[in-house]
């Protein structure tokens, strides 16, 4: 490894995060794609590539097993599987990399759901022998589902069809086809051989047909959910997180009556003077000061952490959403949602949950169970393959309707990515039960309208 | 207001640094607010010094309303008990102390036939956290330290026995963090999930923020056991056989002195450490922690026993 040159220019301070994750079948090939492109890269140290270097001779390898590198307890190592969410950490020159690395097959949905939530772009793995099987539409109708922003379909195992043009061109019919069908706009196939490196990282001269970019190329290129949320329009969104009002507790005496409003700025940019809705309680107010602790600003962009000011004396707790004034959340009683299940225990019609959604936890009733997600159904979409059900079990994506006990300013997800998140959790020991993105509030929606993904 | 300010905010969206800190700013304020009594394990060491100093940003312009707990093996190094006394001293705040070394004078812990007492650390800190009722307990581990810590969540459920249990874990989804938990459990919070080393260091050069001095080069005696130069220490006693030279060395983790080994190291500021890092081959652990090589799923263990 000759690793040093290019780490020590890889950590420029003015590198861009991206967070995306990895989901794929079994034996598709993920772990060696992970393992090729942390490999690549130059982000294994001597001492982690000498131990698998040291255990695929044991078991009798004659090259190193990339795959190793991503191998993290001792039930995986034993069993030769993968059971959760690992998280790996990795830079190039132009960003810095954290893959939520999710499990292709003990439970795939609650994995990659988990891993997808969080990020900006999702990795696919597809075996170019196999092309699209059930577990990719499932992938896909996650992708779809969680409005993951970039889709980038790894074709792997190039080189066991002899890096030919056709099955590959034949696999990207069918994605498009499915993508496209599932509203999804920007979904890219890459031919690759994760075993042998091709356009991973490095452009592959055994694929000519293909002008496009590597896998990495991609991630390096593509704007993260947070630049996209910063620039999307001109409304914002704030979920107040802690009421700052230090007291006898300030730093100084001046900051003692200092009251400001804090939070993390889901969504656009909220500015001095922005007229401010607080929800749910509807009371209309401006923007006095934002506030950090290097000091004042004029605005803020989503992602960053802040503390708001306002010009009137309302009231305002933890639990509230701040809102740009010209385009408000509105509180809502009941809504629909998607939500995927990943509670051992089944959902039933009227049971009682608990709705964690931004900083708010409100009480709610299941009062429909609509049906669940079978991605066999013919015609492809998301609204056609809903079959009719009352119970949604473990890693079922189903569509339900859920009544509040308070007000919630809860939005639609298609077009509000966080403030249309939520999760369910059990009232009585706190557990995660779902992740549910919300189609709701829309005026005149009915129960045809809210599944328009 | 300055331009400078403002300018810095408008690009913070893209800038690695600034989407850590927001984000870890966010999860304290978020496991605060749900806390009935929250800690944050504070031990002088670097993760555990970032950990507080984003702490005194997230809840500016009070004082950070959470206090500190040092599980202190008693082979600890001077140095970084003074500076973790004048950090606490500094900040107005209040720290509790557990002692290993009251555990084995009174027969509750028997020292290990290895001498380290990372180990060791288990019950203590179990037991300061049921004895003050600490229900968040904040630590400074990162995902990029270790295998089995690559899989842990931000937000980690601890049963009454402090254990980690790999396999039954709650997702976590978007940025919603769950922090609910029956009586008797509590939940471990890692702001610094997402922060790898060289992260660490390049924030402590962006922020000014200060370090105990061992973290950086200096002239000291050291001897060479097992592949790590260790200090005399009482808690390391020299034997005939170890040959004891002078060396220019700087500590990459500053726990207990009979298992953290210094680097060779001219680092004397943090930009060169960071330069170092960058050049580094080796990680962190694996250059420093003998406790760590105990076996391949050394951490793995000691995680679902309670540890850290």
């Amino acid at each position: 490894m000759t690793a040093t040159d290019t780490r020590a220019t890889a950590v420029r301070p003015s590198t861009s995060l991206l967070r995306f994750a990895t989901a794929g079948s079994v034996d598709d090939g993920k772990s060696t794609l992970v393992g090729r492109l942390l490999y690549d890269t130059k982000s294994i140290l001597a001492d982690a590539y000498e131990a698998v270097e040291r255990v695929s001779h044991a078991r009798g390898a004659q090259t190193v097993d990339l795959a190793l590198l991503t191998d993290g307890l001792r039930a995986e190592r034993e069993q030769g599987i993968t059971i959760d969410v690992a998280y790996r950490y990795f830079s190039t020159p132009n960003r810095t990399f954290i893959l939520a690395d999710c499990p292709g097959h003990v439970q795939y949905t609650r994995n990659t759901v988990t891993g997808a939530s969080t990020a900006d772009a999702l990795v696919v793995l597809v075996d170019a022998r196999h092309g699209v099987v059930e577990q990719t539409l499932r992938h896909l109708a996650v992708a779809a589902l969680l409005r993951v922003p970039h889709v980038i379909v790894a074709v792997n195992k190039m080189d066991l069809v002899g890096f030919a043009q056709q099955p590959f061109a034949a696999i990207e019919a069918q994605l498009a086809a499915h993508s496209a069908k599932l509203g999804m706009t920007d979904a890219v196939a890459v031919p690759v051989s994760a075993l042998e490196g091709d356009n991973v990282v490095e452009r592959s001269a055994r694929t000519p047909w293909y002008g496009g970019p590597t896998v990495l190329e991609l991630l390096e290129t593509v704007p993260s959910a947070d630049d996209m949320a910063a620039t999307a329009s001109d409304s914002w969104r704030l979920a107040v997180q802690y009421v700052l009002r230090p007291q006898d507790a300030a730093i100084r005496p001046e900051y003692r009556e200092y009251r400001g409003y804090a939070g993390h700025v889901a969504e656009g940019t909220v500015r001095v003077g922005d007229p401010v809705v607080v929800q749910p309680s509807g009371r209309l107010t401006t923007v006095a000061g934002i506030d950090t602790a290097d000091g004042p600003l004029t605005q803020a962009a989503a992602g960053t952490s802040v503390s708001v000011r306002l010009a009137d004396d309302v009231d305002v707790a933890r639990g509230d959403l701040l809102s740009s004034a010209s385009d408000a959340a509105r509180p809502v009683k009941n809504f629909h949602a998607h939500v995927a299940w990943l509670a051992e225990r089944p959902l039933r019609l009227r049971e009682r949950v608990l709705v964690q959604h931004g900083s708010a936890l409100v009480q709610a009733m299941v009062v429909g169970i609509e049906g669940k997600l079978d991605i066999s159904l013919p015609g492809g979409t998301l609204d056609a393959s809903i079959v009719p059900g009352d119970e949604l079990e473990l890693n079922d994506i189903g569509v339900v309707t859920l009544q509040l006990a308070s007000p919630l300013a809860i939005e639609d997800y298609g077009t509000h990515r966080r403030t249309g998140a939520f999760c369910l959790v059990d009232p009585h020991d706190g557990n995660t039960l779902a992740a549910g993105t919300a189609r709701a509030a829309v005026p005149g929606t009915g129960v045809d309208g809210y599944l328009t993904i | 207001m300055t331009t400078d300010t403002a300018h810095a905010v408008t690009c913070a969206h893209v800038d690695t640094l600034a989407a850590l800190e927001a984000e870890a700013i966010h999860i304290l304020r978020e496991a605060v607010a749900t806390a009935r009594k929250p800690v944050i394990l504070f031990s002088g060491g670097k993760d555990s010094v970032v950990v507080l100093h984003l702490a005194t940003k997230a809840f500016w312009p009070a004082r950070v309303p959470v206090e500190l707990l040092h599980v202190d093996t008693g082979h600890n190094f001077d140095e970084v008990l003074a500076f973790r006394d004048a950090t606490v001293a500094r900040l107005g705040l209040r720290l509790q102390v557990a002692s290993v070394q009251s555990y084995i004078d009174d027969g509750h812990l028997r020292e290990r036939p290895d001498g380290t007492r990372n180990p060791l650390q288990t019950v203590p800190l179990l037991d300061a956290i049921t004895g003050h009722g600490y229900d968040v307990v904040f630590g400074g581990a990162r995902r990029d330290e270790e295998k089995a810590r690559a899989k842990e969540r931000v937000v980690s459920l601890r049963d009454e026995f402090g254990q980690w249990d790999p396999r039954n874990q709650r997702p976590e989804l978007w940025n919603l963090y769950n922090t609910r938990h029956l009586p008797g459990q509590h939940v471990r919070v890692f702001p610094l999930s997402n922060w790898t080393e060289l992260d660490v260091w390049r924030y402590v050069e962006r922020e000014d923020i200060e370090l105990p001095s061992l973290y950086f080069a200096h002239s000291r005696p050291v001897f060479e056991r097992d592949g790590m130069w260790l200090t005399p220490h009482p808690a390391v006693p020299v034997k005939e056989s170890d040959a004891v030279v002078t060396k220019s060395v700087r500590y990459r983790t500053v726990g207990d002195a009979s298992c953290t080994g210094a680097v060779e190291s001219d680092a004397t500021t943090v930009a060169e450490v960071i330069a170092e890092v960058a050049a580094t081959r080796i990680t962190e652990r694996g250059a420093t922690r003998a406790d760590d090589r105990l076996s391949e799923a050394a951490m793995e263990d000691r995680k679902k026993e309670g540890y850290f």
